[in-house]
């Protein structure tokens, strides 16, 4: 049985509710070396101690046998509340949907569609990660609507992951066949507790990564086996951190988009904060030189050594960075302790910003966002939203991600546009352009503005100093509308807009020539609607087995 | 308020034309009703030239959005009446002034506005416009329909009107179709509704 998505009911990784609960272990287990440190540090390097801290009490009160009992009974209410939670927690994935049952008291079942799928997220947290488990996270559309499957054995998830993307893209053969599965189904469904069964069947063994090995060495076996099973463990923990973010034949390495380690620092310091920070170090120095009180150092001082914190943590969030296509979807990693990557199917992304800061344009710089329906509750690289797909790049690179991002938009007519719309600075260049008279609202941008329709997709452009691009893909599209006020009514302009679900990305034409605008707007709808007719991406590998 | 040949609330009130105008897009418009507005003397005015008759809502709704104007009106008048008079604040007489007196003339374009507020079904989407100093126009393929919604204010209902609601996926489309007869709403929204399951797209 090499995979748990086969129709029955499978438990987490034994460790979760610990896992979990990280932070409150380590909460408490601060506590009480905080209490006991002197005690610690005579135990440790024999330094005398002062009397008096809590153990002491304990003893001179005479309460050691209740104290014990407390500690006792404490630990036992910890295992049994985690082994139940552990117990309850289930989840299963068919054919048509994941589902989780989890809580003692509350019970609570979640179901999600396979086929409405928005994403699903691989998530190791360092901690998590030193014990080989990993987090999984199906993102439907819709606030909250996410199922996390916390934790889970990590080549367990990396299989469960691909499973489920195998169903959802109405592929009905596995890939690697597993002929068992069949045969084990019907016997499972048929006990009255399926759950049992399959528990006792499969054992803890075959659900968590390490479990095999573990387990009867611990119980049986000889103390040497016990210690090639720990190496073995070590080893495979240490080959699983060390590992490449990516599998290399997940993807073809020509669709693989990294990022060199000194772009990524240089596109961090050149950032709106470093400004921020520049200021208040030019204000601190000022001040500490006329001699001022040191109220202003009190004041800023934190914030800088913080500020230091804040660069080093979006720095290692994004080492490592990478985006690749599969055959499932676009797929991005990210991160040197805690590791994420999501894989995005085709057919999930609703809108497609190329985004340049001023401060990057020296270096040809850009980043791209995007709006999509599922939000995990997962940060994205950087610390940055998780729509943020790439947190800067070069041309090339954008041209990559774009080709990945939006799969049918490729083509030496789009490379171009992508290319003009980039660093065109305007005219007749494949976009329809704002007039003119623009100018009066728009004063350096005007020729810029504009608007161009090709291969399903709505192209808008925008922005002179820091530059915008936006991609709409028309099978996406949730409506179009165009907007006049006075101001606009008198220059003979009005305003487009391309409504897509919420995101960072605003699709707006801001300033368009009213009969320009009536024709975007005729266009685009019927755009929208024949592109929606044609589109199979709820599915996106059902048409390969139809159509043989 | 003179002319509103272009209700069609008021003509048939029984047979909503809604059902209709949806499955003849390309049936040549009988009347011209689109230019509901007199063209302004200078710019130019946002508007569609390939589409059919508008429907537009009916003119009992200006009774709902002049109702809401007058409390609004009133709560502007005591607030600001409250703090002059009793906190003696004069500014509070200004700007509450200056806010009634807008109030006020907005109150007497009300009935344009209401009938600037159009829609029509087309084969594959809904065409919603509004707004004369501002105007906005939408189309929503109604493969996009999440969910159509349907209610009704004190003072609607008591004019037996109802406020439709066409949600998307996309927070911005807003496509809120108000003052409708409830019996149009209704025939409207399980129209809405069979077109939607017809043309059905992922999200």
């Amino acid at each position: 049985m090499n995979t748990l998505a086969d129709g029955d009911w499978h438990r987490l990784h034994p460790a979760s509710p610990l896992l979990r609960g990280g932070i409150f272990v380590f909460a408490v287990l601060g506590f009480v070396i905080a209490n006991l440190r002197e005690r610690v540090t005579e135990f440790f390097f024999r330094i005398p101690r002062e009397p008096g801290d809590p153990l002491d009490e304990i003893y001179q009160r005479g309460a050691v046998g209740w104290a014990l009992l407390a500690v006792a009974v404490i630990l036992i209410v910890i295992l049994v509340a985690f082994t139940l939670s552990w117990r309850m927690h289930t989840f299963r994935v068919g054919e048509e949907s994941v589902e989780v049952r989890s809580g003692i008291l509350f019970r609570s079942h979640r179901q999600a569609r396979l086929d409405r799928i928005q994403g699903v997220n691989i998530v190791r947290p360092l901690i998590p990660r030193l014990f080989g488990a990993a987090k999984l996270e199906v993102s439907v559309a819709g606030q909250d609507a996410n199922v996390q499957l916390a934790y889970l054995g990590s080549a367990l998830a990396d299989g469960l992951r691909r499973d489920i993307l195998r169903l959802a893209s109405g592929a009905r053969q596995p890939r690697a066949a597993t002929p068992t599965d069949a045969d084990q189904n019907p016997t499972l469904d048929a006990g009255t507790e399926p759950l049992i069964g399959s528990d006792a069947a499969a054992g803890t063994d075959a659900m968590h990564g390490y479990g095999p090995a573990t387990a009867p060495a611990t119980l049986a076996g000889p103390v040497d086996a016990r210690r090639s099973v720990l190496g073995d463990f070590a080893n495979a923990r240490v080959g699983e951190f060390l590992a490449p973010e990516l599998d290399p034949d997940a993807a073809p390495p020509e669709s693989v988009v990294r990022i060199p380690v000194l772009r990524l620092i240089g596109s961090i310091i050149c950032s709106g904060f470093t400004l921020f920070v520049i200021v208040a170090v030019g204000v601190l120095v000022t001040s500490v030189l006329s001699g001022s009180t040191g109220w202003l150092l009190i004041a800023l001082f934190p914030g800088l050594v913080a500020s230091v914190g804040y660069y080093f943590s979006r720095i290692t969030k994004s080492l490592r960075y990478s985006i690749a296509g599969t055959p499932d979807g676009v797929r991005v990693g990210f991160g040197l302790l805690t590791t994420s990557n999501e894989t995005l199917p085709p057919g999930r992304i609703h809108a497609v910003g190329v985004s340049q800061p001023v401060l990057w344009r020296p270096f040809g710089w850009w980043q791209i966002s995007i709006n999509k329906a599922g939000h995990s509750t997962n940060d994205g690289a950087a610390g940055q939203a998780a729509t943020t797909i790439l947190p800067v790049g070069s041309a090339a690179d954008v041209e990559k991600v774009l080709a990945l991002v939006l799969p049918g938009f490729s083509g030496p007519e789009q490379s171009a546009l992508i290319d003009r719309g980039l660093r065109s600075r305007g005219g007749a260049d494949g976009f329809t352009n704002a007039p003119r008279r623009a100018a009066w609202l728009r004063p350096f941008s005007w020729r810029r503005t504009g608007y161009a329709i090709s291969g399903g997709v709505a192209v808008l452009r925008r922005g002179v100093l820091a530059r915008d691009l936006v991609f709409v893909p028309l099978a996406r599209l949730q409506s179009v509308a165009i907007h006049q006020g006075p101001i606009r009514r008198r220059l003979r302009l009005a305003t487009a807009r391309l409504h897509t679900v919420t995101g960072p990305v605003t699709a707006s034409v801001g300033v368009i020539g009213v009969d320009e605008a009536e024709r975007l707007f005729e266009s685009i709808a019927a755009g929208a609607i024949e592109s929606a007719v044609s589109d199979t991406s709820h599915h996106w590998n059902r048409t390969v087995e139809v159509t043989p | 308020m003179s002319d509103y040949r272009d209700t069609d609330t008021g003509a048939v009130p029984d047979a909503p034309p809604t059902v209709d105008a949806g499955a003849v897009p390309d049936a040549a418009p009988a009347v011209d009703t689109a230019p509901a507005l007199p063209p302004s003397d200078d710019g130019v005015r946002l508007d569609l030239t390939t589409v059919n008759e508008w429907h537009r809502v009916s003119p009992k709704y200006v009774m709902v959005e002049i109702v809401g104007t007058v409390i609004f009106l009133v709560i502007v008048c005591a607030v600001a009446g409250f703090l002059w008079l009793a906190l003696d604040q004069t500014w509070a007489a200004v700007v509450g002034g200056a806010l009634a007196l807008i109030t006020l003339v907005s109150l007497a374009f009300e009935p344009r506005r209401v009938r600037s507020i159009g829609y029509q079904l087309r084969a594959d989407d809904l065409l919603f416009r509004r707004g004369i100093m501002y105007q906005r126009f939408v189309s929503v393929p109604y493969g996009r329909m999440q969910l159509v919604d349907i209610t009704r204010g004190p003072v609607a209902r008591w004019l037996g009107l109802a406020d439709l609601k066409f949600v998307t996926a996309a927070a911005a489309s807003a496509v809120s179709i108000p003052g409708l007869a409830e019996v149009d709403a209704e025939a409207l929204r399980d129209r809405l509704v069979e077109l939607a399951e017809s043309r059905r797209a992922g999200l």
